[in-house]
């Protein structure tokens, strides 16, 4: 449904997710305050309650992740949001909610680190974000917005992820996208209509006992609950969500997610600009990765260039899908530093002439 | 003036933020794109503050602009940090209450306003930052006068709708001392 744009409202884009989420039917909300995601603790307190949901502000990450826990396995819609060291505190919790497979949005509004670091934007938490779900073999699904209005829109369909695969469902953004403003137009109404599911446990007495927890102590039992998990991660694959700009007719592609592909897509204009068919992949999923659109890619472009505020991370994915079958080169920035459309665009031009000197 | 990647810069106090946020606001109200980026940080009164609006009429790409094609700034170091950085041709709007050198640049289309001056003038010191705004859309109009006064009239809640008009005029004024420095520009109206 297109909406007019004078109908979308400025808003920080840490705003727009936590009203996303009120949209999207969330019942309770646990989290601790960290910058530069605050905005969505402070959004939540002021406005949850008029919608009849629960805001509690915890004593700590590890707090809220239980209560995040708590509350799923009692079949609320349920969420918390942190930024880079609250996740890694959170990763306890985290895998105890994969293995008990109960339905959760997190929110990770990612600073620079490691350690406390500092709170610049930065995308160094893609591999513990879209590698595991704490320890052992767990996932997340993770979805990466570009800008404000799909950080509300990716916001809402991660709660239904959440529910259709009874799994946590992560919003991978980084510390502008929550800060800095752009308009946005929310969709009406819930996304899902929602009942307490049939498993949850309710304390209700008079049904059957239903348990929910992750520990198996049997290991042919964990072996089972394991295959079980991993056949549901395939099945999680067709949720797999990409951008392509520009792609049709590019000699040379830039992939990037989140910030740093609307950063690249200036670039790649610029590029456009110059003379140069370049184009730009970016990924809306990071978990599941969009593979085969990256592979389609590999067989077109004389090369890729992954961009991130990262050492390089998502990199890795992008080579796995392209297995050599074209030159994949990497720039990042790190430390909460921000790439620039001019320092892309000359990554760009010196991939160009690599490729073209081969 | 379809387009525009602007950075505000000065101390934190000045009301950069807020320049920026009626300026984005009064792009969206015009059904444009636009993007308002803070320099966020541990910041306070005193300490750098920076804001980035970018303007266009299609979806855009960058929030972050190394080079931009307007700038204001409000203070000697941003001067010094950013007048370097901007686009050949770009417009460069310089705060001459704090800012006490002239630009080193000749390829960049300058107005220089004392905007503490015109703000004192108003008795409302606070105003500056609409002083430069002012300035700022009688050189490149990249939104209607009118447009940022129906931002600040939807910004301001009903008990202090009386601040709408000093902003305005304040606005008005900035881009009347513009006007005087720039024999091409329209002179500006605010309806």
């Amino acid at each position: 449904m297109a909406t007019a744009l004078t109908d979308r409202v400025l808003m920080k884009g840490n705003e727009a997710i936590a009203e996303a989420a009120i949209r999207a039917g969330v019942q309770a909300y646990f989290g601790y305050p960290i910058t530069p995601q605050s905005e969505i603790s402070e959004y939540m307190a002021a406005h949850l309650p008029e919608h009849g949901g629960a805001f509690l502000q915890a004593e700590s990450e590890v707090a809220a992740i239980n209560m995040v826990y708590g509350a799923a396995g009692a079949g609320a819609r349920v969420m918390t949001s942190t930024s880079s060291p609250g996740i890694s505190l959170m990763q306890e919790g985290l895998s105890y909610i994969v293995g008990s497979e109960l339905p959760c949005v997190i929110i990770n509004v990612m600073r620079g680190g490691p350690g406390l670091g500092n709170i610049a934007p930065s995308q160094a938490d893609y591999f513990q974000a879209t590698k595991s779900a704490g320890h052992g073999d767990g996932r997340n699904l993770v979805l990466a917005p570009s800008t404000i209005q799909e950080a509300a829109d990716l916001t809402l369909l991660a709660f239904d992820l959440a529910d259709r695969y009874r799994n946590p469902a992560m919003v991978l953004t980084d510390g502008i996208t929550g800060q800095m403003m752009e308009p946005v137009a929310f969709r009406e109404g819930p996304s899902l209509p929602r009942e307490v599911p049939a498993w949850a446990t309710t304390g209700a007495g008079d049904g059957p006992v239903r348990l929910i927890n992750s520990i198996y102590l049997e290991p042919e039992a964990l072996e089972a609950h394991n295959q079980r998990l991993q056949e549901k991660y395939r099945r999680m694959q067709v949720e797999v969500r990409s951008e392509a700009y520009l792609m049709d007719d590019a000699v040379v592609a830039v992939a990037a997610y989140g910030l740093t592909a609307r950063i690249a897509r200036t670039a790649v204009d610029r590029a456009r600009a110059k003379g140069i068919r370049a184009g730009l992949l970016r990924p809306i999923t990071v978990y599941p990765f969009p593979t085969q659109a990256c592979a389609d890619a590999a067989g077109q472009v004389a090369g890729i260039l992954t961009v991130e505020m990262s050492a390089g991370q998502m990199v890795e994915d992008v080579r796995l899908a392209v297995e050599g079958r074209t030159p994949v080169r990497f720039y990042g920035r790190l430390g909460g530093v921000v790439p620039t459309p001019p320092e892309v665009l000359a990554q760009i031009e010196r991939l160009l002439s690599e490729v073209k000197a081969r | 003036m379809a387009s525009m990647e602007l950075i505000i810069a000065g101390f934190g106090g000045q009301g950069i933020l807020f320049l920026g946020e009626m300026l984005t606001q009064a792009a969206i109200l015009e059904g444009k794109h636009a993007t308002w980026m803070p320099a966020y940080g541990p910041e306070q009164r005193g300490g750098t503050a920076t804001c980035t609006v970018v303007i266009a009429e299609e979806p855009i790409g960058s929030p972050v602009v190394a080079d931009p094609d307007a700038l204001i700034v409000m203070n000697r170091p941003s001067m010094d940090k950013f007048e370097p950085r901007a686009r050949a041709g770009a417009v460069l709007i310089v705060n001459a209450s704090m800012v006490d050198r002239p630009p080193e640049r000749a390829d960049l289309v300058v107005v220089a306003v004392d905007a503490a001056a015109e703000a004192r003038a108003l008795d409302k010191p606070q105003v500056a930052n609409m002083v430069l705004l002012g300035a700022l859309l009688a050189a490149r109009p990249v939104v209607a006068m009118e447009s940022v006064a129906r931002a600040l009239a939807g910004h301001f809640p009903p008990d202090r709708q009386h601040l709408v008009e000093i902003n305005v005029t304040a606005l008005t004024r900035g881009a009347a001392a513009a006007a005087r420095q720039l024999p091409g520009a329209a002179s500006a109206r605010v309806a």
